[in-house]
This record gives structure tokens, sequence and C-alpha cells, in this order.
């Protein structure tokens, strides 16, 4: 065994050293979220007080929920005025109809004809097949041991065309499919003052169907449906031509959208749940002056559309995991002067998609682990992003157009690798949010499949030194060097 | 019996020069302080991904390269012995190979144990990542040995290796851009995939993505790439192109290792 140890292990140290002093070199300057991250790397060392700055989040958070009570306080107004709540629930003063079998009518249509207006149903436990059921005066209908009304797959099931009918503790089953009629569990028609709260509502076409009502609230209700397709499904609540509505604390799902708003003024969705529906969480056409808050959309086929409305108020919601071709957390089409804030926004195809939206603000979001997180098209213009958080996200922003009509200012960016050597906790280089990259997949989608690839990163480092495709002045000239604190406010 | 007791000779050979013992600290030092850092396992193995997709590669092709240079006059002696050339050669791949793997999946796999990041879903990820990089240690050692064999200069056999290793990380994407935007009219889908079966690095770095970059990836093209590699046949071509990219090199180098007038 005559080796020549010494030498032999000199020249493979030498070549551990090239080797890794090579793969530094390599790998120093890469812009992505994905570096190695050396200890004492600024990349790194601005991520760690990123705990200590929660501590301060409550403190934020109390801010920011003030912000977000003020603006919700014109709409909490209409509660407490009359025409939502019933006049009367506690002193009730009519008289009382009991529904059941062995009661003193059997069938629900029975005490309906007998009712007056200010009376009171209750139905007993029991399987009613009675056809379409009509309530014309203004009565209250109360469901006790969870009594089922069922549509036999062949017709609607309420319809309520009187003002303040309230209607509580029912499951309401298998509403007709039609392709002519919007047969619904509970319709209600050119009225106002509904209730309709604490219902199971199952495998109908449309759940509840609000058609020029106002002044209405829709409650606590749990909407289930099994859609397959969306030719032949309908909204879990369809709100049309209405005014003053308030729907809260309702789960849906399995519809072809949630909740479905067209034309209506002054709307409040709050503290719904709206998730695996075939088509949209939410959709909000011509839909001004409303507000939504404190929703959760998630799994749905295409995320939430807002289009052509003004002055909508978005806070806190949760839009998460929407995936597909066409998918969006949250789309924005033809919008104008809107406020979108204190938002998560985590793992969707495409967290925002603005297009043709003047005047948005967009601040206190948290947009986390989205393929793209805002896809803003050059026909939207004025937009203002400021104080979000994007963090781990494939592409940060990506836009059509060299121009940029939009300001972002103080966002923290996870991929910005600059420095803070005034310590006055924004970068002193501005960050550039569009990566060539994402340009390219944006022209030659089959490009994907090059995403993260070590090419790729040696062409983005040269474009971030000499822009030519990426837009020049899509910068954030003050990016932030910690995560905006802010808590969980959607929590 | 002769192949084991070669490797365990190497073995201890590659121990006492240390230099798989520094491969195996600057994973587990690397590791660790990106748990340190960075915080949860996922974001981890999105950092990890990209050093076992272009260190790996360039560690094994050097060092397995010099290794081979390295063990010639043990080689000739051991070849005036009465042992099959066959059972050499497998303990010097052995020898070279092994403890690198092992080095590599104790030094990132130990931190992970240890900051209790296996927590949801990100175990299967960190397996595979672990697979790719065995896998990858094993092709570029292969093809390190191929080179090793083929000429007798050490530069320019370093200087081959080099170059097979900068040809798989860059250039390789390079052609793929090129002729991307060269075919535009045509429909890509396919004929990528089957160009990212020709190159190693590719395949792994596809792989680990299907199990990272779920969001971006559900566009249409990410659709075809994710419902190829997602299928029971694409995973099947996938660690068939795999094992084919370590059998045939290991092959070659046999054939010319057989061959070779040392």
């Amino acid at each position: 065994m005559s080796r020549d140890r010494p030498r032999r292990a000199r020249t493979v140290a030498a070549m551990i050293v090239v080797g890794i002093a090579l793969l530094l070199l390599a790998l120093a300057p890469r812009p992505e979220g994905t570096t190695i991250e050396l200890p004492g790397s600024e990349a790194t060392a601005s991520e760690a007080p990123a705990a200590e700055a929660t501590a301060s989040a409550g403190a934020a958070a109390a801010t920011r929920a003030t912000t977000v009570q003020d603006t919700a306080d014109p709409h909490q107004a209409h509660e407490g005025h009359a025409p939502v709540a019933p006049s009367r629930p506690e002193a009730f003063t009519g008289t009382e109809h009991i529904v059941g079998p062995g009661e003193r009518h059997e069938r629900i249509s029975d005490a309906l004809e007998v009712a007056d207006a200010g009376d009171r149903i209750r139905v007993r436990a029991g399987h009613y097949r009675e056809g379409p059921l009509t309530i014309d005066r203004s009565i209250e209908l109360i469901g006790e041991g969870w009594p089922v009304l069922d549509g036999e797959g062949e017709h609607s099931i309420l319809t309520v065309t009187a003002d303040h009918v309230r209607i509580q503790g029912f499951i309401l089953r298998d509403s007709g499919f039609s392709h002519i009629r919007d047969h619904a569990a509970i319709t209600v028609e050119e009225s106002h003052g509904c209730r309709i709260e604490h219902n199971r509502l199952e495998n109908n076409f449309f759940g509840i169907y609000l058609a020029r009502a106002h002044d209405c609230l829709v409650r606590h209700n749990d909407i289930r449906s099994s859609a397959t397709r969306e030719a032949t499904s309908g909204n879990g609540i369809h709100l049309w031509d209405v005014d003053r509505v308030q729907v809260e604390d309702n789960h849906i799902t399995g519809h072809r959208d949630g909740i479905y708003l067209e034309f209506a003024r002054n709307a409040v969705i709050r503290s719904n749940r709206s998730e695996a529906n075939l088509r949209y969480g939410l959709h909000f056409m011509f839909s001004d002056e409303s507000f939504y808050v404190n929703n959760v959309f998630a799994r749905n086929g295409a995320g939430v559309a807002v289009m052509y409305s003004r002055d909508v108020v978005m806070s806190r919601n949760q839009f998460l995991d929407n995936w597909g071709s066409s998918a969006y957390g949250l789309l924005v089409k033809e919008v104008q002067d809107s406020l979108i804030e204190g938002n998560l926004f985590r793992g969707n195809t495409i967290a925002i998609h603005s297009e043709g939206s003047d005047r948005l603000t967009f601040r206190l979001n948290r947009l986390e682990r989205n393929g793209w997180a805002v896809k803003i098209l050059a026909n939207s213009q004025d937009n203002y992003f400021t104080a979000n958080n994007f963090i781990d996200n494939t592409f940060d922003v990506i836009t059509n157009s060299r121009q940029n009509p939009n300001t972002f200012d103080a966002n923290y960016w996870s991929q910005y690798r600059g420095y803070d050597l005034e310590g006055d906790g924004t970068g002193d280089l501005a960050h550039r949010p569009v990566r060539l990259f994402s340009f390219i997949v944006e022209t030659k989608p089959v490009a994907l499949i090059l995403l993260r690839s070590f090419f790729v990163d040696i062409l983005e480092v040269a474009e971030r030194v000499l822009p030519i495709l990426t837009p020049e002045t899509l910068t954030d000239e003050n990016p932030l060097m910690t995560e905006v604190p802010g808590g969980e406010p959607w929590a | 019996m002769n192949t084991l007791k070669i490797a365990r000779y190497q073995l201890r050979d590659v121990m006492r020069s240390r230099w798989v013992l520094l491969y195996g600290i600057f994973f587990l030092l690397m590791t660790d302080a990106l748990f340190r850092f960075g915080g949860s396992g996922e974001r981890v193995l999105l950092s990890l991904m990209n050093v076992v997709l272009i260190a790996i590669p360039l560690v094994a092709i050097v060092l397995g390269t010099m290794y081979l240079y390295g063990s010639r006059e043990f080689t000739e002696l051991l070849l005036t012995q009465p042992v099959r050339r066959r059972s050499l050669f497998l303990g010097l791949f052995t020898g070279l190979a092994l403890p690198m793997s092992v080095a590599f999946v104790l030094g990132t796999g130990l931190p992970f144990w240890a900051h209790g990041g296996l927590a949801g879903g990100t175990g299967s990820s960190l397996l595979l990542l672990l697979g790719t990089g065995v896998g990858l240690t094993l092709i570029f050692a292969s093809l390190a040995f191929l080179i090793a064999l083929s000429t007798e200069d050490r530069i320019r056999g370093l200087g081959i290796s080099l170059g097979v290793w900068v040809f798989f990380t860059v250039v390789f994407n390079g052609l793929v851009m090129l002729a991307i935007y060269m075919l535009a009219d045509y429909p890509m889908e396919k004929p990528v995939l089957a160009l990212s079966l020709l190159n190693p690095i590719d395949l792994g770095r596809i792989l680990l993505l299907l199990s990272f970059d779920i969001s971006a990836l559900m566009g249409f093209t990410g659709a075809v790439f994710r419902r190829f590699f997602g299928s029971g046949l694409g995973q099947g071509v996938a660690i068939g192109a795999m094992a084919a990219w370590v059998v045939i090199p290991f092959a070659l180098g046999l054939r010319s290792f057989h061959r070779k007038n040392f």
C-alpha cells in the first residue's frame, strides 16, 4: 500500500474549498426566498426579530380593529333600527297555532290559512310534504325539533310575499330543479323585514333566494348541496335587487355560488363560511356601498369575484386554497374606490387579480404561499398597496405592461434581499417585486417547467441589474425589513 | 465478498481523509441554521432543495473524479491479486457513494428530527428530498467514474467533470428555454416533459416542485405537468428515468474498467 496520503488529502481539501467557494459564488446573489440562508446573512437576520415584533401585535391589531369597526358602524346601525328585527320578538301578543301529528293542524298549509298577521305557527317534528307553501301574512313560522319540509325534488318549498316574516328551525330539503324557474328552499319576494335564521338546507337547487326585498336578516343557516355541474345547480344565498340585507354566520357548501349578490345596496356579509362551491364562494356584481367582513372563502372553484361595484369594503376575510387554472382568491373587475384591508390570502393559484379597477386601497393584508400574489393588469389605475405582507409566494406581483399606473409602498416582501444600514426599518434599496421569470411564464406558460432552476436565477440577476423587460417603475421604494405586525385579525 | 472487503477498506480510507465528515457537517450546519433562522420545516425544505440540486452533483462529480484518480495505485496493486475487476469496481463505487449518501442523509435528516420539522406533511417531502439527493449522488458519482476512466490526465478529467456539471445545471435549461421560444407555435408541454427526462437534475427539481409549489402549478400548463408526474405512469417513468441515469453511466464505467489497460 504505497499511497501518497498527504498529497492526496491536500488535493481533496483544495477541491472542497474550490467547490464550496464556487457554490457560494453561484448562490450568493440569488434573488428569491429560496436561497441558502447561511447564519449571519442579512436576510435571515432580518427575519429573526419578526417573532418579537408580534409582541406589539396586540396593540396594532386593536388599532386596526377600531378602524374596521368605524367603517362597520354605519352598516351595523341597521341592526339597531327597527326594520330588520321583527317588531315583537319578546313581548309576543298574537295567537299561537300548533302544527304536528296529532295536533290541531296536521298540515302547515291549514295553519297558514287560518293565521292572521302577527300570529305564530309552531311546527312540531315531522316530515311535511305539502307542495309549495306561500306565506302571505306577517307571521312567524317556528320549527321545533327540526321538522322537515320536503320539496320532493319537484318544486320550491317556502315562498314569502308578506313583510316581517320569520322562519326558523326547519330542515328544508330537495327543492326541485328547473331550467325555467329558480326553485329555492326559501324565496322572499318584494317584501321587507324578513328574518331567516337557524335553518338547515339540504340538497336544494337554490337555497335562500331574496328578490326585491329589503331590510332582511339571514343568519345561522347551514346550507349544503352536492352540486356537480354549474348548469344544473343554483346559488346558496341569492340576493337580487335588495337593499340593507344582512347575511351573517351562515355556512354554505356544494352550491354553484355560495353567496350571490346582484344589484344589492348596503349589504352586509359577515362571518359566513363559504367553501367548496362549484364556482364562486362569493359573487358580487353591481352592488355598491356593500361591506363584507370576517368571512372564510375556501376551496371554491374560482374563489371570490367582485365586479362592477363601487365603495365596497372587504376586511378581515380569509381566502384559502382556491386552486385551478382560473381560480382567484379575489377577482376585482371594474371596481372603484374600495378598501381591501386585513385579509388573509393563503394557498391560492392567484391571490388577487385586478382588472380595470381603480382607486382601490390594499392594506394590512397577508398574502402567503400563493402561486401569484397580485396579478394587476395595466388597465387598473391608481391603486395603492401599502403595509401588506408578501410571504413565500412563488411570484409576488405580475402585470402585463412595462408601464405602472399603481403604487406599491412600504410593504414587507419575504423575497427582498436588501439591507437597512440606516436602521429605520425600511430597506435602503428599492424592491422590484416583478420577476423576469413571471414575465416569461406569462408569455410562454410552458416555461413554467424551468421554475426554480439555476438558469432562471441567473437570468433574474441579470434582469435585476439592468431591467429590460420588467416594469422599471413598479418598485417599492420603502420595503419593510420585518413583517407588518398585526397578529391575526381575521381569526 | 471481495467487494465488501474493498468497500470496507475504502470506507476507512475515506473516513480518515475527513472530507466526507466535512460534507456531512456542511449539511448539518446548514439545515440547522435554516431551522434556527427560517422557521418551519416546509421553508427549510424549499431552501434545501436548491442546495441539493446544485451542491450534490457538483461535489459528487468533482470528488468522484479525484477519488478515482487518487485510488489509482491502490487499484493497480489490487489488480495484481486474484480479484475480479467487477468486484473491485463495485467496491470502489460503494466506498465513495455510500459515505456520501449517508453523510447527506444524516446531515439533513438529523436537524429535521431534532427540530421536530417532520410535523404536518413535510415527512413525505423530506423523504422525496433525501431520495432525490441520494439518486443524484449515485448518478454523478457514476458519471465521475466514467470520466476518470476515460482520461488519464487529472486536470483534464477535472475540467470535463466541471463541464458536465455546468451543462446539466445551466446550459441544458438554457437550451430548453431556447426550444420553448423557437417552437412557440407548437404545443410544447409534452416535448418539454420528455426533455426533462434527459437531465437528472431537472427530473429531481420537477419532482420536488410538485410537492412544494403546488399553487403555481395549478395553471393550465402546471396542471399538465402535475397530471403527468402525479399519475402512476408519470411517477413510474420519472423513477425509471432516474434509475436509468444511475445504471447506464455505471454500466459504461464498468465496461471501460474491464477493458482498461492499467
